[in-house]
């Protein structure tokens, strides 16, 4: 058994949400180095090279690469043989979000009630994921995640005998509709089985794979690569401005299910693809 | 691409002739308003109050900043997503607004509206952030300071960089483009 005081994590997440918010992953850049080469569109490409531009000065200036800086998604692996101590572990990850969103300057967008819209004023509280895991480690992604792609998320729930034309089919009309108001290039995160719930969660946790990174299962790395190809015939480009790429990478998780079901979740993630990760 | 240097504020005469696909840098004067302060100016007509600006020839960036870091002059600011914004268009073309700048593509009747009213949608770069803050040179809160980041702000921009997205004759720049990169 290891004790943990629940203090301990909020100068961690703290520290995350800025630098998520800061610094773009090298990942992320390469990828729009490698749209670059592939890009036609000379709107598409004078974008690219912007937002290049733009992620290095943030990095460089310490301010933040988007001025969304998101809900506070915050995602926690705890290692079964950890036990707390301290304070309520929901109020101390709020905490770190408080001060990372004010010390760092981000953007405060949360509203206390979705009908009379009040603003919180320091960008809590976070939606959290938890998640039990095997050890005595905790394992922290902060992930400051964007109106404008967040908000053309998907979901349905197909019948079985759909197959993956049916799923093929959902994940590219949901892109379609998204166009360009998801600020593209864009990362597909599917989610396919489970429930309604954890089909979204598996969807929204597939955005943080690195880009270029295959599913182990043939079956699902080669629906990622068709997905990825059809996508960028849609023709809709960086910002919507028409261009030959307009999907960075398609990610595929999945989950067992229920007999009657194929439930499929689209969350998309925009060319803004932050998140920060430190284990305890 | 043609290329226009533009003063702020733009009167209808000075945007009529652009053409989708136009790169502008913008100097002047310019106010942001997004979702909640456009609700509040809509109410406020409604109850037959007066609006704390005056419209005419200005533009609307939908943009809501973050909090200005200590020793600079703005905090990372880009245009939001206009398509939230489209039912107001109308209300704003009325007060006499001459451009919106944004991100994304609009409902069908927006394109209608700038044709009816000789406007023009402008298109920045969403999440060009830290980037496009460089170009804003003066910031004060005008109006509804309560909202916090969503209140309006009077900025000075100094060559903001922008692409005419739907011009005065109703022309999409984006269905232009995606049309000539569309392969399926
Ligand atoms: S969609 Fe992403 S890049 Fe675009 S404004 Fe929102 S957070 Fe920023």
């Amino acid at each position: 058994m290891r004790i943990i005081n629940t203090e301990a994590v909020v100068p961690v997440i703290r520290d995350l949400a800025i630098k998520a918010c800061y610094e773009l992953d090298d990942n992320v850049i390469d990828a729009y180095r490698k749209a670059l080469k592939k890009e036609e569109s000379p709107y598409s490409r004078d974008t690219l090279q912007l937002l290049i531009q733009n992620a290095e000065y943030a990095k460089k200036e310490q301010i933040a690469v988007c001025h969304d800086t998101g809900t506070a998604v915050v995602m926690m692996e705890i290692g079964q043989e950890v036990a707390w101590e301290g304070k309520s572990l929901i109020d101390q990850i709020n905490e770190g979000i408080r001060q990372g969103y004010r010390d760092g300057y981000l953007r405060k967008s949360i509203v206390r009630d979705p009908l009379d819209r009040v603003n919180t004023n320091d960008n809590t509280p976070a939606v959290i994921h938890t998640e039990i895991v095997e050890g005595d480690k905790v394992h922290i992604t902060v992930m400051p995640k964007g109106g404008g792609s967040e908000n053309m998320g998907s979901f349905t729930t197909l019948v079985p005998g759909e197959g993956i034309e049916g799923v093929k089919k959902f994940v590219l009309d949901s892109v379609k509709y998204a166009g360009g108001k998801t600020c593209p290039p864009i990362i597909v995160g599917v989610g396919v089985g489970g429930t309604m719930d954890y089909c979204t969660f598996i969807a929204k946790k597939a955005l943080l794979r690195p880009i270029g990174q295959r599913h182990p299962k043939a079956l699902y790395a080669k629906l990622e690569e068709e997905l990825i190809e059809e996508i960028n015939k849609m023709g809709i480009g960086t910002l919507g401005m028409g261009g030959t790429v307009t999907a960075l990478d398609v990610h595929i998780e999945y989950y067992p299910c229920h007999i009657t079901a194929l439930p499929v979740a689209v969350n998309l993630q925009c060319h803004s693809s932050r998140h920060a990760s430190a284990v305890i | 691409m043609k290329e226009y240097h533009l003063s702020l504020p733009l009167s209808k005469e000075d945007v009529k002739d652009l053409e989708i696909g136009d790169v502008l840098y913008l100097t002047g004067y310019l106010y942001t308003s997004r979702d909640a302060a456009h609700k509040r100016f809509e109410q406020t007509l409604a109850a037959g109050g007066e609006l704390p600006i005056d419209f005419t020839n200005q533009t609307i960036f939908y943009a809501g900043p973050c909090p200005t870091k200590p020793g600079r002059t703005m905090g990372s600011i880009a245009p939001t997503t206009s398509m939230r914004m489209d039912r107001y268009v109308e209300m704003t073309f009325k007060l006499g607004i001459t451009a919106m700048i944004g991100k994304g593509d609009r409902s069908k009747y927006v394109a209608d509206l700038c044709r009816e009213y000789g406007g023009v949608y402008l298109l920045s770069i969403g999440g060009a952030s830290a980037i496009i803050s460089n170009q804003v040179k003066a910031c004060e809160v005008v109006a509804y300071e309560d909202l916090g980041t969503e209140s309006v702000k009077k900025l000075y921009v100094e060559n903001l960089r922008v692409i005419v997205g739907i011009d005065t004759k109703g022309n999409v720049f984006q269905d232009r483009e995606i049309q000539k990169y569309r392969r399926i």
